[in-house]
């Protein structure tokens, strides 16, 4: 029962009117930021640091919170409204969010987030509190040939994220891979495809990538044809979900919940699979995968519950242990030590109230999400019918500020362009910018950990196999290839056997 | 004659302009937020001490003083931005120790660090720690010591990335014991310690405000911190020359710089500022719980600033140089 006098401790202290006010503003801040294309938790965060100096340290804490949460929120909003995701996650509910939004069914797309959300942050949150410490010591057991085990099967379940061609697919995946080279290397310091730019010595900027790739590939492509661009979205059929859509939304945000969950816990990088995980295994479990890509409502479901369950679960190593799993935790310890708490495994101890305070403003936060959302839902599909004369300048326009208020950087903005024209190339050429995407985030980290447990081992390449752990999940890695290459198999003897017939 | 005419022109108004902008920044300097660039990313170390010193730097200014993150490239891309601004007071820099070691880590740097900045004044210097997973076997400094020279490359030695201070400190240290250990490079200090807190890796040298509330917890083992004295903050920590390493002294500066040209009054007065936020108990408290302290009024100067710059970057030329690391 001393979970219930922690949580009591903690709503009395999330649920003064001043932290329920933060907590609003952050979770609205949050929302807009993530709307708002390129314009990311990261950078609000930094730029609202100061202002928070005066606050009490747990109503600081809770309204940053609120902001990364709530950016995971708003971000999946852009990317199902004008398939423009502003980071890892919601690149992929954009694949059948975007096209739920072209089929007139942009309403569902964005309440199935919405309540998915709701769903995966209220599982994750309890998580949070019942098993926080000891999900924390776990995930200390994955190191370098774990994080690389588990990254080549993200890859290779990855491949199921493409619909069309399984080669094509994997050549997205290889050229996201090869961008994913550009930069310094960080074990020699050696620049890679640099070209002499120090703007690319820290690597090519996500955000520069997704939003040319997705979005503003989507209007060149749009602008091709001056009548195809007024049927782009046929009438908006109705807001709500049916019956038939919430069966089809439970077991996905059931699983997408789990995913996530796990994990992000770790704190090498696993946040950034689970939404790839949750659609890989959705696409895999349905009845009409064929659906998938082309507006099935699990693809949307289930990642965004994994990435939202993620989000929050991602809080666990910084309040346990004191170690961030992310760039946006690492703000989050910045804001630690400027309210005078050095996060570490003692917070938990010494400061109970703020620990559970924050884990109970999750709640709080996630319950204000879905309230100020379903609402919101019905004027941003009237955000559709806006003309595209005006819509296509002011979505770039966002974008192009939005990416370079991350890093004040002229380049990232030229950056979007050149990757705009990529990604228009491909999609004439039939490759889906996707697994192009995946192959970007994964890649340098995929290489990272490689490269770290050769190191460890001093080069001996049987520690991914004398690990239990990094042995496990290669054996499910060849499970994954075996059992995708059995139907196309049997469809060859199938074929086979009616040619002879 | 019509060039001299010209260049005496060109002088005369270059003159002019010069003294109408030191006039007008004598008494009226700053009149719009003045931008400290920081040349890594939010939320880090050199970020905090920043952000805590511009506070209350821009209320004795009267004037905000806002952080701008520039990062990337070891620093050297926020250092270079603000090398080529304009030396009017509004755009300065916070750098770390990584100023004395660019021109040797990075063979083609766009500026030079004690030719392009004007120095404004030291701000702190933060103390480094040897830290071990919590399971290593060597209990104090000299068996650490007689183990890496045992095992030598079988140990592995975690740092923040090339140039970073746990890289430097690293270097230092294997010079110090006379033995190479396997280094193993991360992005970043936060993946290094979770690696050693996970017992993935065996030793690192960090900056106290990575280390110490690990270090209080217990999840790592501390052998020693590298400045002279020990500190208020971890009493029971010996310092490495107890430990038997006089050569292992690093502490990880953070100064406080403009372009060059910067007019003397506006330093002088960002110098002034500087001291009384140095001196300012918030400060001195958030420093302390950071295992650090601000330096001594007379430190926050420009002549301590060039004094330190010039000294440590002669200190790491040879030792880089050595050790055969470029970051380009």
């Amino acid at each position: 029962m001393e979970l219930l006098s922690n949580l009591a401790l903690g709503f009395e202290t999330a649920l003064t009117p001043t932290n329920i006010l933060w907590c609003f503003v952050g979770t609205l801040l949050g929302t807009l930021v993530g709307v708002l294309p390129g314009i990311g938790p990261t950078a609000t965060i930094a730029m609202l640091l100061p202002i928070t100096f005066n606050f009490e340290p747990v109503t600081a804490l809770i309204m940053l919170a609120g902001i990364y949460y709530g950016a995971q929120y708003g971000g999946s909003t852009t990317a199902i409204l004008i398939n423009l995701p502003g980071e890892s996650s919601s690149a992929v509910t954009a694949i059948d969010g975007y096209q739920m939004a072209r089929q007139g069914r942009a309403g569902p797309a964005l309440a199935t987030a919405a309540l998915g959300s709701f769903f995966a942050g209220t599982v994750a949150t309890f998580i949070l509190a019942v098993a926080a410490p000891p999900l924390a010591r776990a995930a200390l057991n994955f190191g370098a040939p774990e994080y690389f085990a588990l990254i080549v099967l993200g890859l290779l379940v990855s491949i199921s994220l493409a619909h069309g061609s399984v080669l094509k697919a994997l050549a997205m995946i290889v050229l996201g891979l090869l961008f994913g080279m550009v930069g310094q290397d960080i074990y020699t310091g050696t620049p890679r495809f640099t070209f002499g730019q120090p703007e690319l010595f820290s690597g090519i900027n996500f955000v520069s990538m997704a939003v040319g790739v997705f979005g503003i590939a989507e209007i060149l492509r749009n602008l091709e044809n001056e009548r195809e661009r007024d049927v782009m979205v046929k009438k908006v059929t109705n807001l709500w979900l049916t019956r038939e859509d919430f069966r089809r939304i439970t077991m996905p945000v059931l699983r997408g919940t789990l995913f996530g969950s796990l994990l992000g816990v770790l704190p090498g990088g696993g946040h950034i699979l689970s939404s790839f995980a949750s659609y890989s295994a959705e696409k895999n479990l349905s009845k009409h995968p064929e659906e998938f890509g082309k507006g099935a409502i699990e693809g949307v479901a289930g990642p965004e519950s994994a990435n939202n369950a993620a989000a929050q679960t991602s809080f666990i190593p910084l309040l346990t242990l004191g170690i961030p799993a992310h760039p946006v935790m690492a703000l989050m310890v910045g804001a630690f030590i400027i309210q005078g708490i050095t996060p570490g495994p003692n917070v938990i101890n010494e400061q109970p109230a703020l620990f559970w305070g924050i884990i109970a403003s999750m709640w709080v936060g996630n319950l204000l999400l879905v309230l100020l959302n379903l609402p919101l839902i019905g004027l941003w599909v009237k955000l559709l019918t806006i003309p595209y004369r005006v819509l296509f300048p002011a979505i770039v326009v966002f974008a192009a500020i939005g990416c370079y208020s991350i890093n004040m950087n002229a380049f990232d903005v030229f950056a979007i362009a050149f990757f705009g024209i990529v990604g228009y190339v491909l999609i004439r050429l039939g490759c889906e910018p996707a697994p192009l995407l995946l192959g970007f985030v994964l890649g340098p980290l995929l290489e990272e950990h490689l490269r770290r447990a050769m190191i460890i081992s001093r080069g001996d390449p049987t520690i991914f196999v004398t690990r239990p752990i990094s042995a496990t999940l290669l054996a499910i890695a060849v499970l994954v290839v075996i059992f995708a290459m059995a139907p196309s198999i049997r469809k060859k003897r199938q074929a086979i056997f009616v040619e002879e017939d | 004659m019509r060039f001299s005419m010209n260049g005496i022109a060109v002088s005369v108004a270059v003159l002019a302009a010069a003294f109408a902008a030191s006039t007008a920044s004598a008494q009226e300097y700053p009149t719009k937020p003045v931008t400290i660039v920081v040349p890594f990313s939010a939320g880090g170390p050199t970020d905090t001490v920043s952000r805590l010193v511009a506070e209350v730097m821009g209320r004795e200014l009267g004037q905000q003083v806002v952080i701008q993150n520039v990062g990337g490239a070891g620093g050297t891309l926020g250092a270079g931005q603000v090398a080529s601004s304009d030396p009017d007071g509004y755009t300065l820099l916070i750098h770390h120790i990584g100023m004395s070691t660019a021109p040797t880590l990075y063979r083609s740097l766009p500026f030079d660090p004690t030719k392009d900045f004007s120095p404004i004044g030291l701000i702190t210097e933060v103390p480094m720690t040897i830290v071990a997973r919590k399971d290593f076997e060597a209990t104090t400094l000299a068996e650490l010591v007689a183990t890496i020279k045992e095992k030598g490359e079988e140990l592995t030695y975690a740092n923040a990335g090339v140039g970073s201070a746990s890289h430097l400190c690293g270097m230092l240290f294997m010079n110090a014991v006379g033995a190479a250990m396997t280094t193993v490079p991360y992005q970043g200090s936060g993946p290094a310690m979770t690696d050693i807190i996970g017992s993935q890796i065996d030793l690192l040298c960090d900056q106290t405000t990575n280390t110490t509330s690990q270090i209080k917890a217990g999840e790592v083992k501390a052998y020693a911190v590298t400045t002279a004295e020990r500190l208020a903050s971890l009493p029971d920590l010996p310092t490495t020359t107890e430990g038997g390493l006089e050569d292992l002294k690093i502490a990880v500066w953070h100064g406080l710089y403009g372009p060059a040209g910067l007019p003397d009054d506006v330093v002088a007065k960002l110098s002034d500022a500087l001291k009384v936020a140095l001196a300012d108990p918030t400060i001195v408290s958030r420093f302390a719980e950071l295992g650090t302290t601000p330096v001594a009024a007379t430190e926050a100067e420009p002549a301590a600033l060039t004094a330190t710059l010039t000294a440590q970057i002669a200190l790491w030329k040879p030792i880089i140089e050595a050790a055969g690391v470029y970051a380009d």
